[in-house]
């Protein structure tokens, strides 16, 4: 096997940081490289480099053993680098090929489109690599799995023999996942070579050929799949031993703290997003909810925090009815929100660390007396919370923003965990963290149940919500089709409940394989 | 605390340690660089100003043509010439000249004739005088530009608040001036605070966008004065169109004797400045604005109430303007009349942004304004150098504040961060 790609001393820094240092790395032909690395270890931004987006401080680029200049994304494409972005980057309202087409439109009589000698292109290459793409399907009918094979069709369409997927499995369900590791293995099979960006370990040893880990800008090592374990690859990621599993104790579940009764709710497009759902969560104990983004996890929680007005149904929280009740009056009950997206909702990113962390109970005492803020109080408690939970920052005034993800969701964690709460509803709690944080914040979620609060855990990851999870509901287009206690839950049988397929339809399939 | 921590932290590597040092380090070059940028906007748009003087002025174009005549130091020597002597002149015109004040001094002292050390404190007074409605119109955009609302009405607001004040000024006669002065300023503020709370509360409730609304305000303004004013109810009865004398109860005192106009508005503004920093940094009210301006999602998450927090903030900001109009009134004219300000409230919004929003940022910004205007009048009949060029400094200086971009090319400063006007999103939303 001949490298197609290599780079070789590849340096970029930002002010201040660091990305890249001195990175070597190759590519062999026919082989799906696994690029693996923390947030923030560097891969998205050696990947930009190497789509052009940037341009290296130091170091060269070869392709097939010549020295190339990429400049941008079209000398790029000319090198026959493809790039498939985490978010894709497609024209809901427009067809498989003319999103295929936009930027490379073939044209018939001068300026008009041809699309039909287009779509046969497309047909081809869909056949070709076996991705079961419908050319004048409208993109916005396609389910997420299908748009990403779109994105790949854009990218082969351009001829591309180098491939690099960026967090290509993020928005995938287990199932999904499997089906897009045979494509991504009909590529290699058909001559092509690909770099697999993720920070999935479980992934990593199922699809890799070979795997490049990236910590603080630099290559710390390769390995192969089969002389590798999630273990070893963890250490090698974050630099020191990570506990992957959670030890939690049988959970002792007390009075119901939360009680949902035929909860719906509308999104913001008008359309029912939660419907009838009804939920019991005890004291000290975790129920997680899993299911695929955007099957109504997200309204469940806007809903129950105050944050969405709610269409029918009730909810109590502690004997209180909060249904419809705004975000402080259920703050007050004792309510902890871990909300989804951190930098939108759960801080003021150009506010110091010290005023995110009294971001909710800036106005009791002893933070401030009705009118006036008690400075001195509000920076004796940051400088507390930022000790006991472990919060990376250069002090207590250092505005939010200069922290890395994992330090933003410390100071979250902290926030709401420093109060004395009874229900914390945690959504997503772990999105974008590294290893090291994860399992940081996963014990201390554990450690709040084990005194005796509730918890309600959204999450799309699998892993997270079985492990945490005393009971698992799994939501489903705005219902909750299944509930079982994760003893009982197993990846596959939670994906296809994920997935839609319906509870009986999986025991009769486990009847007769 | 209920959190047992009986999670020990992990350890921190040197490579962390080292990226807490940079990031230490970055924030405080970060805050270094938010002073420093506004300066060195201020030195390039007078630098380049400077240059637009030398290519208008009739004898260093002549000086330049003959580049080839004559020897090139004289050339040079010219130009620099020129652009010196405006420029002192501009200073001469904002501060007063030291050897007037002492020869005034000394007359004073000799023979207690004070007429010649007025007039040497005179320019400088002068320019306070311009800077103090900057400094209440500045603040008042700043106070939006934190909770996240731009403000563009101040003018409209300073006009009802100058209205409000007149006529408390001249409509009520028989009060002492320690009550009459103040309901005088607090009917201008209040005004004002009704003028902007109108566009902030349709901005709350139907989503209406502020910058469309505050215009609009601002034209029924312009209109209502001109109908008071122009043989409407308020008009006096002499056929001018302005407003009766206020009673001299209502002035704000003057502090130095004739000609000299410098007012009590200019500590009062300064004063205005302080509980603007105060409100915004040190309660909880103030909080709830910068939280609303800086992350309104993060806001409504934290349980404040967006709604009632954006009619306050633009209550604060138009009763902020409508205290300019009232210092107008109350300090200099006594009266109005219907062209009553010359853009104070338009000129505000490029004193905020070169502020950086900061009460302290916009008192220094006005104070700049101010004795650019002061000087301009002098400059232009020594110098030559049309009035107009002061403005073209000004609007350079915040062409440049707007785009840091620009500056740090020319200083070759590193971008940090973190760091920004986070002021400028009242746009987008």
């Amino acid at each position: 096997m001949a490298p197609v790609l290599e780079l070789r001393g590849i340096t970029k820094t930002f002010p201040g940081v660091l990305a890249n240092d001195q990175i070597d790395l190759v590519l062999n032909e026919r082989e799906i490289l696994a690029l693996l690395g923390e947030n923030g270890a560097g891969k998205t931004t050696l990947m930009n480099i190497l789509y052009g987006l940037y341009t290296p401080d130091e170091g060269e680029i070869f392709i097939r053993g010549k020295k190339v200049e990429i400049q941008g994304p079209e000398d790029a494409i000319q090198q026959g680098i493809g790039m498939v972005h985490q978010h894709f980057m497609l024209i809901p309202v427009f067809t498989v090929t003319e999103n295929v087409m936009l930027g490379v439109e073939s044209m018939r009589y001068g300026p008009f489109l041809d699309r039909t000698a287009a779509a046969e292109r497309i047909r081809e290459i869909s056949m070709r690599f076996g991705l079961d793409v419908d050319p004048d399907a409208l993109v916005e009918d396609l389910p997420v799995g299908i748009q990403q094979r779109v994105e790949i069709i854009k990218v082969l369409y351009r001829e591309a023999d180098i491939l690099i997927l960026d967090e290509p499995t993020a928005v995938l369900t287990p199932q999904e996942v499997d089906e897009f590791f045979k494509v991504v293995r009909s590529l290699v099979d058909q001559g092509k070579s690909v770099i697999f960006i993720t920070h999935k370990l479980k992934e990593v040893l199922a699809i890799a050929d070979r795997i490049a880990v990236l910590r603080a800008g630099r290559v710390v090592g390769t390995a192969k799949p089969d002389e590798a374990t999630e273990a070893s690859l963890a250490t090698m990621m974050v630099g020191r031993d990570v506990i992957l599993k959670v030890d939690k104790k049988r959970s002792d579940p007390g009075p119901v703290v939360l009680n949902i009764e035929n909860l719906c709710v509308k999104d913001d497009r008008e359309i029912v997003a939660v419907d009838e759902v009804s939920l019991q969560l005890r004291a000290g104990e975790i129920l997680g909810i899993a299911g695929v983004q955007g099957n109504g996890q997200t309204e469940l929680v806007e809903a129950l925090t105050g944050l969405r007005k709610t269409e029918s149904g009730k909810v109590i929280i502690l004997g209180s009815d909060t249904t419809n009740a705004t975000p402080r009056e259920i703050t007050e009950l004792g309510v902890a929100h871990v909300p989804e997206d951190r930098q939108k909702d759960g801080l003021v990113l150009s506010f110091p660390v010290e005023d995110n962390l009294v971001l909710s109970t800036y106005y009791v005492q002893p933070f401030a007396n009705g009118i006036i803020l008690h400075q001195e109080e509000i920076e004796k408690a940051a400088t507390e919370r930022v000790d006991l939970f472990d919060v990376r920052t250069p002090g207590v005034t250092t505005p939010v923003s200069n922290l890395s993800g994992g330090n933003q969701q410390k100071v979250i964690v902290a926030r709401e965990f420093s109060r004395p709460i009874q229900l914390l509803i945690a959504s997503q709690p772990t999105r974008g963290l590294d290893v090291g944080s994860i399992e940081y914040i996963h014990n201390r979620i554990i450690e709040k149940r084990d005194a005796g609060c509730a918890v309600l855990l959204v999450s799309p990851e699998l892993d997270e919500v079985i492990s945490l999870s005393d009971r698992i509901a799994v939501m489903y287009k705005g219902r909750i089709v299944a509930i079982l206690p994760s003893s009982e839950a197993t990846k596959e049988h939670l994906g296809l409940l994920m997935a839609g397929v319906n509870a009986s339809e999986i025991a009769a399939d486990r009847r007769n394989p | 605390m209920s959190g047992q921590g009986q999670v020990s932290p992990p350890v921190m590597s040197d490579a962390e340690l080292e990226d807490e040092e940079k990031q230490g380090l970055l924030a405080r070059k970060g805050s270094l660089q938010s002073v420093l940028l506004p300066l060195l906007a201020v030195f390039t748009a007078l630098v380049l100003g400077g240059v637009l003087m030398a290519v208008s002025n009739a004898d260093v174009i002549a000086a330049w043509k003959n580049l080839f005549n004559a020897p090139l130091k004289t050339t040079i020597s010219i130009t620099w010439v020129t652009v010196r002597d405006a420029y002192s002149a501009l200073a001469q015109g904002a501060f007063g000249s030291p050897a007037r004040f002492t020869e005034g001094f000394r007359i004073w002292r000799e023979t207690g004739e004070n007429r010649e050390l007025l007039e040497a404190i005179r320019p400088f007074a002068e320019s306070l005088v311009i800077s103090t409605p900057y400094i209440f119109a500045g603040l008042s955009v700043a106070l939006g530009f934190r909770g996240g609302l731009f403000n563009i009405g101040a003018e409209g607001q300073l006009f009802v608040g100058g209205l409000a004040s007149v006529f408390v000024g001249y409509s009520i006669t028989t009060l002492p001036w320690f009550l009459h002065l103040p309901l005088a300023l607090l009917a201008g503020m209040l005004a004002g605070a009704i003028w902007g709370a109108i566009p902030g509360y349709l901005k709350a409730r139907t989503g209406a966008h502020e910058v469309i609304n505050t215009i609009m305000m601002n034209y029924i303004a312009f209109r209502l004065a001109d109908y008071l004013l122009h043989g409407g109810p308020m008009m006096a009865g002499s056929g001018i169109p302005a407003t009766p004398e206020i009673q001299p109860t209502a002035y704000l005192p003057a502090l130095f004797p004739r000609p000299v106009r410098l007012h009590a508005g200019f500590f009062l503004a300064l004063i205005m400045a302080a509980l603007v920093y105060w409100f915004l940094w040190k309660t909880t009210r103030g909080f709830e604005i910068r939280m609303v301006g800086a992350n309104p999602d993060a806001a409504r998450y934290a349980g404040v109430k967006i709604t009632s927090t954006m009619v306050l903030t633009m209550a604060l900001s138009g009763a902020l303007a409508g205290l300019a109009g009232a210092n107008q009134i109350l300090g200099l004219d006594h009266k109005m009349v219907t062209a009553f300000s010359t853009g104070y409230g338009f000129d505000s919004i490029a004193l905020a942004l070169l502020g950086n929003s900061h009460p302290v940022g916009v008192v220094l910004a006005s104070l700049l304004f101010g004795f650019m205007r002061g000087g301009a009048a002098r400059m232009q009949s020594v110098a030559g150098v049309p009035v107009e060029l002061i403005r073209v400094i000004q609007g350079m200086a915040i062409v440049f504040v707007a785009a840091p971009a620009i500056i740090r090319g020319i200083y070759r400063l590193k971008e940090i961060p973190g760091e920004g006007l986070s002021v400028l999103r009242g746009w987008s939303s």
